[in-house]
């Protein structure tokens, strides 16, 4: 699963670091993932993981980090 | 000298093509979920209006200070272009309420492209 975060973040993050330099806790906004890139990381995952974020999950918070974004796919895979 | 007490602002600045590279990659996907129809009617499918629609939205988002666990759909807060020629904000849903909670009760907002760039600048006033 990670990998393919990794893959999204580092096709849609427009992140200005290498994502896979990345710690799994380390905050994406702070290492330069814009809201607006955020948007694009949000929907290639859903494309990368065929899931839909709902509105609820649309939080600074739940795309903050490669952790939050897995606990949240996690969350989307349980509920499906 | 402070801004009169109630009064907040709020500015952001977003890439017009990285605003591009969104819908390319995604198309209708990226266009629906961030923004309304009036929006997109208004913007013709220029990227600099867009990046610029986009940059009020979190302009905004900066003046209602939500929590970092608060959905505030970005379709919440929409750029309305007035016959004048100059645009205001509408507010509604969690971003309505979030206006509410912070006694927040008039907006307004300005907006501008230039090259890469695309600003927004948003000020608030409280009900005092």
């Amino acid at each position: 699963m990670e990998d393919k975060i990794l893959a999204v973040l580092l096709e849609h993050g427009r992140l200005p670091v290498p994502a896979d330099s990345l710690g799994e806790g380390d905050d994406l906004y702070a290492a330069g993932m814009t809201s607006h890139a955020s948007i694009s990381v949000m929907l290639g995952l859903e494309d990368a993981f065929d899931v839909e974020f709902p509105d609820r999950m649309l939080t600074r918070e739940v795309f903050s980090s490669i952790a939050s974004i897995r606990a949240a796919l996690d969350e989307l895979a349980t509920a499906a | 000298m402070a801004l009169p007490a109630g009064m907040r602002v709020g500015i952001d600045l977003t890439s017009v093509s990285g605003v591009r590279d969104a819908v390319a990659a995604h198309g209708d996907r990226y266009l629906t979920r961030v923004y309304t129809s009036r929006e997109l009617l208004d913007c013709g499918g220029d990227p600099a209006r867009l990046a610029g629609r986009f940059a009020a939205k979190e302009a905004a988002i900066k003046v209602l200070r939500p929590r970092e666990d608060t959905a505030l759909p970005w379709s919440d807060i929409e750029v309305l272009r007035q016959p004048g020629g100059h645009v205001e904000l509408r507010l509604a849903g969690s971003a309505a309420l979030r206006a509410e909670q912070e006694g927040l009760a008039a907006f307004s907002v300005s907006l501008s492209h230039e090259g890469d760039a695309a600003c927004a600048v948003v000020l608030a006033e409280g009900k005092g």
